[in-house]
């Protein structure tokens, strides 16, 4: 099961790191596209407005977080796709 | 600010882009690839001084003014000088490559790749004495007034740039 510490493994890792707003909405975007329902994309970031950003992008396409883990200097954001629009 | 019906979000954004500076071409870029990343209907449309955004002459050369410009710390009487917009543009360039931001050609291929968009303006082609091959091939169609204010009126968040 996936804990919001921990996560599960992903199926894909979009590293975003060193990339600002859009960079990493844009980047997860891109995945997001290619991938299938079920699947766990991985979500690498620097930037600060990364989480809420993150937050607003699931919210509005109707995917969800399942864990946001902080790691040293950046943030890992684990999204699964349980919606695909067109 | 007001929803067509109770509780249900707005998927659609219309832009006009009407400045040709450097720093006005980033906002409706980013806020247009954002929009199509969210999965809503963007359009971006281009008129008088953002006409240089989409034209192929001079995409690659947009500058930021520091006259005019409060938020430079530069009196406007300097500004003025020769080679000071040069300056000013080469100095934010390269706080915008530090930051790894991309580029105004990068950022159009994004927007247009997520299904973004761009519409040049009729009446600014002719002013401009422009043609459909002088604007980059991003550009979906020339549109007038008309055709704006009916995509705009479909209930979409509209913004002037």
């Amino acid at each position: 099961m996936a804990s919001p510490q921990t996560g599960v493994k992903p199926t894909t890792i979009v590293d975003s790191r060193g990339t600002m707003c859009p960079g990493p909405i844009t980047d997860l975007f891109r995945a997001y596209r290619n991938a299938n329902i079920g699947d766990v994309i991985e979500l690498l970031a620097t930037d600060p407005a990364a989480k809420s950003d993150t937050e607003a992008w699931t919210k509005r396409s109707g995917n969800e977080i399942i864990a946001v883990i902080d790691e040293k200097d950046y943030i890992r954001i684990q999204i699964r796709v349980v919606k695909k629009g067109k | 600010m007001p929803t067509s019906k109770e509780g249900e979000k707005r998927n659609k954004m219309v832009i006009i882009c009407s400045k040709g500076s450097l720093d006005m071409a980033f906002p409706p870029l980013m806020l247009a690839t954002t929009g199509a990343a969210m999965g809503m209907e963007v359009h971006l449309y281009f008129t008088f001084w953002g006409m240089n955004i989409i034209s192929k002459k001079t995409i690659d050369s947009l500058k930021i003014s520091p006259v005019g410009n409060p938020g430079i710390p530069m009196p406007n009487i300097l500004g003025m000088l020769p080679g000071m917009t040069s300056m000013l543009t080469s100095m934010m360039q390269k706080k915008m490559d530090k930051i790894k931001m991309p580029s105004i050609r990068e950022m159009i291929k994004t927007a247009h790749d997520s299904g973004v968009k761009f519409h040049a303006c009729s009446p600014t082609i002719e002013m401009m004495g422009l043609k459909r091959e002088d604007l980059i091939p991003e550009v979906d169609d020339i549109i007038g007034a008309a055709t704006y204010l009916e995509l705009a009126s479909e209930d979409a968040i509209t913004l002037f740039v």
